[in-house]
C-alpha cells in the first residue's frame, strides 16, 4: 500500500524534514503539521485563491500541490510576510487602505499581489485586477484591494496615520467594462 | 476534498520514467503521470482518477525550456503556461501561443500548468489545443519503442483522448515561425477565470494588401479542436476589409458540432464562433476596434 515518503522543506524561512503520506496536499501540510493556518482552504477546488503561497518566490495554489512536490523547494506563506515584527508594505496597505472586511481572502490576496509586483513591478489597475483573477473576495468589491496594490507600486509610504488611496482609482476598467458589455450585448446575446 | 492513496515517483530521466510506466503496466497497476498537477489534481481531489502510481515527470530536468532551430521552435512539454505567455522567442515567432497562454485560467494556474499537460488534457474547451492545430504543431512522443512525432492533424482524436498512448509521454511540441503573419486568440467568456465558451485562434498572412492565407483554431467547437476550413478558404485571396472579412467569417461555424451547456446551447456556439472569428481575424489583420 501506498508509503509515506521524507520531504525536506524550506517554509518562511525554517527548514522542516517530515514524513508525509504522498496524497498529503501542500495546504494540508502547512496547517495541520506546521500549524501555519494563517494560509487559508476557501474552495478546495483550485478557483478561489485563499491558499497562494510562494513557491520559490512564484504564486501557486497550495490546495492543488502535493507537499511531495514541494521536497527540496521554499515555501513563502503570509506568516512569512512580516520582517523583525514589521508588517510588508502590502500587509501594512491592505490595513490602512481597509482592503479586508472578513479577512478570509486577505492572506492569499496579499500573497498573489507579491508575485503580480515582482513580475510587474508598476501595475495598472486592470493589470491589477487581472493579476487577481484567481482571488475571489466576497465582501469588498475588490476597489479597496486594487487601491492598496496601487498604492504599494506607486511607493506610498504609510506612516502610523496612512490615508487610504482608494478615491485615486481612475476607474479605467469599470469604463471598459461597460464599453464591452455594450458591445457583447449586441451580438453575443443568447439566440435560441 | 483526500485524493485516495497512492505510490509516489519522481524520476530524474525520461528512460527512468519509461521504465515505471512498463513496470506498472506490467503489474496492472494504474499509474498516471504529473506535469503541472492543475487538471490531474483537482480530479484526484474529486476522486474521478484514483491512480496506485502518480510519477512526476517535475523533476526531470530538460523537459521544459524553448529552443531555436532556425524555422522552428521546439517547446518543452514541462513549460509552464507563464512561461509561454512571457517568453521572448514565442513572442517574437509564435505569439499566437503567447496570446492563448495568457488566457488560460489566471496567474498562479499558469506558474503550475504546462504546455505539455495542457495538449495531452486535451479539454474540449481548453485554450491550447485550437492554437497549436491551427500551426501545424509536430507533437514529439517517447515511448517503449522509442521516439515517434505526430502532426496535429492526428493528435487530437476525440474528448480528452490524444494520440500519447499508455506508456508513452510527450516530451516536447514543435512549431514552425510564424514571422511576418498576423495573429490573435481571441476567447469569450462571461467571467473572470473562465473556460472559453467559444474561443478562435487565427493566424493571417496579408501580401500586397490582400489576405494571401489565413489558418483559424476553434476552441470548443467539437469534442476536439478545429480547423474552420470554409473560412480559411473564404478568407484567402479576401481585402483587408472588416466587411469583406465578416463574409468569410459567416461561415466559421460550418462542419463544426459543439456541445450544449449552461453556458450556452449548440446554436449559441454556432453563432458565436461566426462572431469571434470574426474579431479574431480583425484583430489579427490590425483593425481591432471595427467591431460591430
Ligand atoms: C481553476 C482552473 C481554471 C482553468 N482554466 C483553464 C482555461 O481557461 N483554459 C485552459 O486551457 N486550461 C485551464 N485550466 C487547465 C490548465 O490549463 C491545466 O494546466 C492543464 O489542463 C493541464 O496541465 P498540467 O500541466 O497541469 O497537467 P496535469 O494536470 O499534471 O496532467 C493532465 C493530464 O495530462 C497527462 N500528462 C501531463 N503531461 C504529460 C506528458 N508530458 N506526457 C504524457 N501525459 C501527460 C497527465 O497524466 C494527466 O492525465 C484550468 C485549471 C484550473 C485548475
Ligand atoms: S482553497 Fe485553493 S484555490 Fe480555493
Ligand atoms: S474580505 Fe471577506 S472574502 Fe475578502
Amino acid at each position: 500500500m501506498a508509503s509515506s515518503t521524507s520531504i525536506s522543506v524550506e517554509v518562511d524561512g525554517v527548514s522542516y524534514t517530515d514524513n508525509v503520506e504522498p496524497r498529503l496536499l501542500l495546504v494540508q501540510y502547512l496547517r495541520e503539521r506546521l500549524g501555519k493556518t494563517g494560509t487559508l482552504i476557501g474552495c478546495d477546488t483550485t478557483n478561489c485563491g485563499a491558499c497562494t503561497v510562494h513557491l520559490d518566490g512564484v504564486s501557486v495554489k497550495s490546495c492543488t500541490m502535493f507537499a511531495v512536490q514541494a521536497d527540496g523547494h521554499k515555501v513563502t506563506t503570509i506568516e512569512g510576510m512580516a520582517q523583525n515584527g514589521k508588517l510588508a508594505p502590502l500587509q501594512e496597505a491592505f490595513h490602512q487602505c481597509h482592503a479586508l472586511q472578513c479577512g478570509f481572502c486577505t492572506p492569499g490576496m496579499i500573497m498573489q499581489s507579491a508575485s503580480l509586483l515582482k513580475e510587474n513591478p508598476h501595475p495598472t489597475e486592470t493589470e491589477i485586477r487581472e493579476g487577481l483573477e484567481g482571488n475571489l473576495c466576497r465582501c469588498t468589491g475588490y476597489q479597496n484591494i486594487v487601491a492598496a496594490v496601487k498604492s504599494v507600486a506607486d511607493g506610498v509610504e504609510y506612516g502610523d496615520s496612512g490615508v487610504c488611496v482608494s478615491e485615486s482609482l481612475t476607474h479605467e476598467v469599470a469604463k471598459e467594462l461597460t464599453d464591452e458589455l455594450t458591445d457583447d450585448d449586441s451580438e453575443t446575446a443568447g439566440v435560441s | 476534498m483526500i485524493p485516495s492513496a497512492f505510490d509516489y515517483a519522481a524520476p530524474t530521466t525520461v528512460e527512468e520514467a519509461l521504465a515505471l510506466l512498463a513496470g506498472a503496466d506490467a503489474s496492472g497497476d494504474d499509474v498516471k503521470l504529473l506535469a503541472g498537477g492543475q487538471s490531474l489534481i483537482p480530479v484526484m481531489k474529486l476522486r474521478l482518477a484514483d491512480p496506485s502510481l502518480v510519477v512526476d515527470l517535475g523533476r526531470i530536468p530538460g523537459l521544459s525550456g524553448i529552443t531555436d532551430n532556425g524555422s522552428s521552435l521546439t517547446i518543452g512539454a514541462m513549460t509552464p503556461h507563464h512561461v509561454m505567455a512571457t517568453d521572448p522567442l514565442i513572442a517574437a515567432h509564435v505569439p499566437l501561443l503567447s496570446q492563448a497562454a495568457a488566457t488560460v485560467a489566471d496567474p498562479q494556474v499558469r506558474h503550475r500548468g504546462t504546455f505539455g499537460g495542457a495538449l495531452v488534457h486535451a479539454d474540449p474547451a481548453g485554450d491550447m489545443p485550437a492554437p497549436a492545430l491551427a500551426m501545424d504543431a509536430v507533437f514529439n512522443i517517447t515511448g517503449p519503442a522509442g521516439p515517434r512525432s505526430v502532426e496535429a492533424a492526428g493528435f487530437f482524436q476525440g474528448y480528452f483522448t490524444t494520440a500519447v498512448e499508455e506508456g508513452e509521454i510527450l516530451t516536447s511540441i514543435t512549431v514552425p515561425k510564424f514571422d511576418g503573419w498576423g495573429s490573435h486568440y481571441e476567447k469569450f467568456t462571461r467571467v473572470a477565470q473562465q473556460w472559453s465558451i467559444v474561443a478562435v485562434a487565427a493566424l493571417v498572412r496579408v501580401e500586397g494588401g490582400v489576405i494571401a492565407e489565413a489558418r483559424l483554431g476553434l476552441t470548443n467547437m467539437a469534442s476536439t479542436p478545429l480547423r474552420a476550413s470554409a473560412t480559411e478558404a473564404a478568407l484567402a485571396g479576401c481585402a483587408v476589409d472588416a466587411e469583406a472579412i465578416a463574409a468569410a467569417c459567416a461561415h466559421a461555424a460550418e462542419g463544426t458540432d459543439p456541445a450544449s451547456d449552461l453556458n450556452g446551447d449548440a446554436a449559441y456556439r454556432r453563432h458565436l464562433a461566426t462572431v469571434v472569428a470574426r474579431r479574431a481575424v480583425l484583430a489579427a489583420v490590425g483593425l481591432q476596434g471595427t467591431r460591430g
